[in-house]
């Protein structure tokens, strides 16, 4: 079912201003949004944007009004996640824009591309502490690809633009508008045709031919290759590139958790997802590697586990749009800085065939029918493992999974094969909880045909759950999946593998009945405590048009294994098999 | 070592603030930062002295600077034949009766006394760090009562004569 936002009717010709060109700041910020082709603006009113809600009203634009501004950027994360497209918010001063500062250092981790408005006390008051006064510029600078603040109504077209530009090129980041409410009532002309010019900004798009034929060479004369495609590969849309690639030299492939998703999860070469809760195949694929080809990863920590063991031996290739990232962590042998797209394009132009290998892929090959992903199946209870399957066997594999963070986000990255990009959103770097919601919100919206699962925890879940609200009143169909283990999971686990089973504060006895809670916001809601009532409620939130919560009963004592403890090599995994 | 690093910017608000937040964020230490205009409108050059003997956090420093919209160009012009100079203030106690003294001492500095007072002098010096460094130490045994350094600033330059910054190098660069 397509959600009900409908655009609101567009304005009466005579409600414009009275020339063409001229404009209020207000009335610009929205003809740019016209012109950026904005589908969905996602934000939150307020007093110093009142100017701004005012042409808003009946523009065109659908906006979605969500229950907190924390909710309204995930929101838009998940949108730009799932359409590559810039999400779009709008809060006002003050607390309406420190609110915002989780979800802008989420998407600045995740390399989400936003623009993201502020409202802003009027500019002669500034700096006296005004009501509803936040410095957000100054707030926000360590967590945004750039930032603005309009001092000028003649400049905001520009700004815009160049917000956009920005966001959206290179490596793709927030970027944030801070408004003033008297320039968004100034008036100026409007001219949104000038080409942005951005002195200071020239991100690297063509690699160099040079490197690429090192890269080419490291290859061809590699045994035991591996290639790490990262998110970088979703951004520059290059999965068909990756998979030709790899169908032509056959070398393996492991993702990165926010790669997944970007090679076929069920391809006989791809090895599963690699780093902390890695599968023993891709871990160990890394450790014994003689070239690896990171192509859009940025060697997080939670991937590489102790860099003395990472990829020791190997030839390290660093395909990456953003130079900064290239020996940042890892020593790379051979930089790249580039897109993803045209680094590969180049790569199979330089006619790579198949690697000499055979003895290295059979053997990766061994550890991935010896060392799959494992739990005990139970009959009685309902295993959250379990639970990921059936969505991923009720959907046949379609469903576009957004997850929270913690045990469940793992599970879901474990047990989800990802066949095709734009399923998978998730918090990655900035790991915030309270992202599944909001999140899943935005990707209904960009893809609104998709079966969108919210899979999420509960305590993850109770940070946003006040966005259920807006599933209901915009009639928008996700299915929220609350893997209910009145625990902070992830927390268990570590207080009982490095703290002694000391479980300070991570067990939550007192819940609310999550099928009641939703019955209150008018969502039907079911419960499932064993495996046969979870896959009848799976069938039946599919046959469900609108949301559904399913609160699922899972035991609280489940470990999500394998893992690389912390401080330990990717080769030095617990729990790789039962 | 010290890494004298030149970065042209934007001259928009908040750039100072982007700058020094980058550092802070990413863990990177000044030693010292000037800021002023340049030939051209709008444009800013700044000269950031980092104390880095990781090649590794320098070459990181660098790309994260680059990645800021507002910055130009970033140059390291610690290898390159540079001039760089600072600025001193200084203000000494120094008597109708020694003040000839701190005149002649001063002298072979090329530094000097730009206002004088009952009992102290305020004596004015450009040069390279060590050279500041050298002159501090011979006027503090007459008592400082006030101390203001700018920090270098530094461009390469067109001839090639010696490296400064072997000399730079010498230099405290700390805040006294």
């Amino acid at each position: 079912m397509t959600p009900r936002v409908q655009p609101s009717l567009p304005a009466e010709p005579g409600e414009r201003a009275q020339s063409p060109s001229i404009l209020t700041g207000a009335q610009m910020l929205v003809e740019s949004l016209r012109a950026e082709n904005v589908e969905v603006i996602f934000g939150y009113p307020g007093g110093a944007v009142l100017p701004v809600y005012d042409a808003l009203y009946q523009c065109g634009i659908p906006h979605i009004l969500t229950r907190h501004e924390q909710g309204s950027i995930h929101a838009a994360e998940g949108y730009a996640r799932v359409t590559g497209r810039p999400g779009v918010v709008i809060a006002t001063s003050g607390p309406g824009a420190t609110n915002l500062v989780t979800g802008l250092t989420d998407a600045m981790m995740d390399s989400l591309p936003l623009v993201v408005f502020t409202g802003q006390v009027a500019t002669k008051v500034i700096g006296t502490d005004a009501f509803q006064e936040a410095s957000i510029l100054g707030i926000t600078m360590p967590v945004t690809k750039h930032s603005y603040q309009v001092q000028d109504v003649r400049e905001l077209p520009m700004v815009i633009k160049e917000a956009f530009h920005i966001a959206s090129t290179g490596r793709p980041g927030p970027v944030l508008i801070d408004l003033p409410k008297d320039i968004a009532n100034a008036r100026g002309s409007f001219d949104y045709s000038k080409p942005v010019r951005i002195p200071g900004y020239q991100p690297t798009f063509i690699p160099n031919s040079l490197q690429i034929k090192k890269v080419a060479q490291a290859l061809r004369n590699a045994k035991r290759p591996l290639i790490l495609a990262g998110a970088g590969v979703l951004h520059a849309h290059a999965t068909e590139e990756l998979l030709e690639l790899v169908e032509s030299t056959q070398i393996p492939v492991t993702n990165t958790l926010l790669g997944l998703g970007s090679f076929p999860g069920d391809h006989p070469l791809f090895l599963g997802m690699a780093g902390m809760h890695g599968t023993y195949a891709a871990n160990m694929a890394i450790y014994d590697c003689d070239v690896l080809v990171n192509i859009g990863a940025r060697f997080d920590d939670r991937l590489t586990g102790n860099l003395e063991h990472f990829a020791r031996r190997a030839t390290v290739v660093h395909i990456d749009i953003d130079p900064a990232e290239i020996g940042k962590n890892v020593p790379t042998d051979i930089p790249v800085v580039g897109d993803a797209k045209q680094a590969i394009t180049m790569l199979l132009e330089d006619g790579l065939s198949m690697t000499d290998a055979a003895a290295w892929r059979e053997k990766l090959h061994e550890f991935k029918v010896a060392y799959p992903f494992w739990y005990r199946p139970d009959s009685e209870r309902l295993k959250p493992q379990r639970m990921i399957e059936i969505i991923h066997e009720e959907t046949s594999g379609e469903a576009v999974v957004v997850t929270d963070v913690g045990q469940h986000q793992m599970w879901a990255a474990q047990y989800f094969p990802f066949r095709a990009p734009g399923r998978w959103v998730t918090s990655g770097g900035l790991g915030t909880m309270g992202f599944g919601l909001p999140a899943a919100i935005g990707a209904q919206l960009g893809l609104p045909d998709a079966p969108v699962f919210a899979v999420v925890g509960d305590g993850g879940f109770q940070m946003t759950m006040q966005e259920l609200a807006v599933i209901v009143e915009y009639q928008i169909p996700v299915k929220v999946v609350v893997l209910n283990n009145r625990s902070l999971g992830m927390v268990r686990q570590w207080q009982e593998f490095f703290h002694g089973r000391r479980y300070s504060e991570s067990l939550i006895p007192v819940q609310p009945d999550f099928v009641k809670l939703a019955d209150a916001y008018g969502i039907p809601a079911f419960q499932a405590q064993n495996e046969a009532e979870a896959t009848e409620k799976i069938q039946l939130a599919l046959a469900t048009p609108g949301p559904v919560l399913i609160d699922c009963h899972v035991p609280s004592s489940e470990n999500v294994y394998p893992m690389v403890a912390p401080g330990s090599g990717i080769h030095e995994m617990v729990g790789v098999t039962p | 070592m010290n890494r004298v690093l030149t970065v042209l910017v934007n001259n928009r608000m908040g750039v100072l603030n982007r700058i020094t937040g980058l550092f802070l964020k990413r863990g990177f230490n000044i030693q010292s930062i000037t800021v002023g205009p340049t030939e051209t409108d709008g444009v800013s050059r700044m000269t950031i002295v980092i104390g880095a003997d990781d090649e590794r956090i320098v070459e990181q420093v660098i790309k994260q600077l680059h990645k800021q919209i507002d910055v130009l160009k970033v140059m390291d012009i610690t290898e390159q034949q540079i001039v760089a100079r600072e600025l001193l203030l200084i203000k000494v106690n120094s008597s109708v009766q020694n003040r000839a003294e701190v005149m002649a001492l001063i002298e072979p500095f090329r530094a000097s006394i730009i206002d004088v007072g009952r009992e102290s002098v305020t004596v004015q010096a450009t040069g390279r760090p060590d050279k500041v460094d050298a002159l501090i130490a011979l006027l503090r045994p007459y008592g400082v009562r006030e101390l203001a350094r700018t920090g270098v600033t530094a461009f390469p330059r067109d001839s090639d004569t010696v490296n400064e910054v072997i000399r730079l190098n010498k230099g405290s660069m700390l805040p006294i």
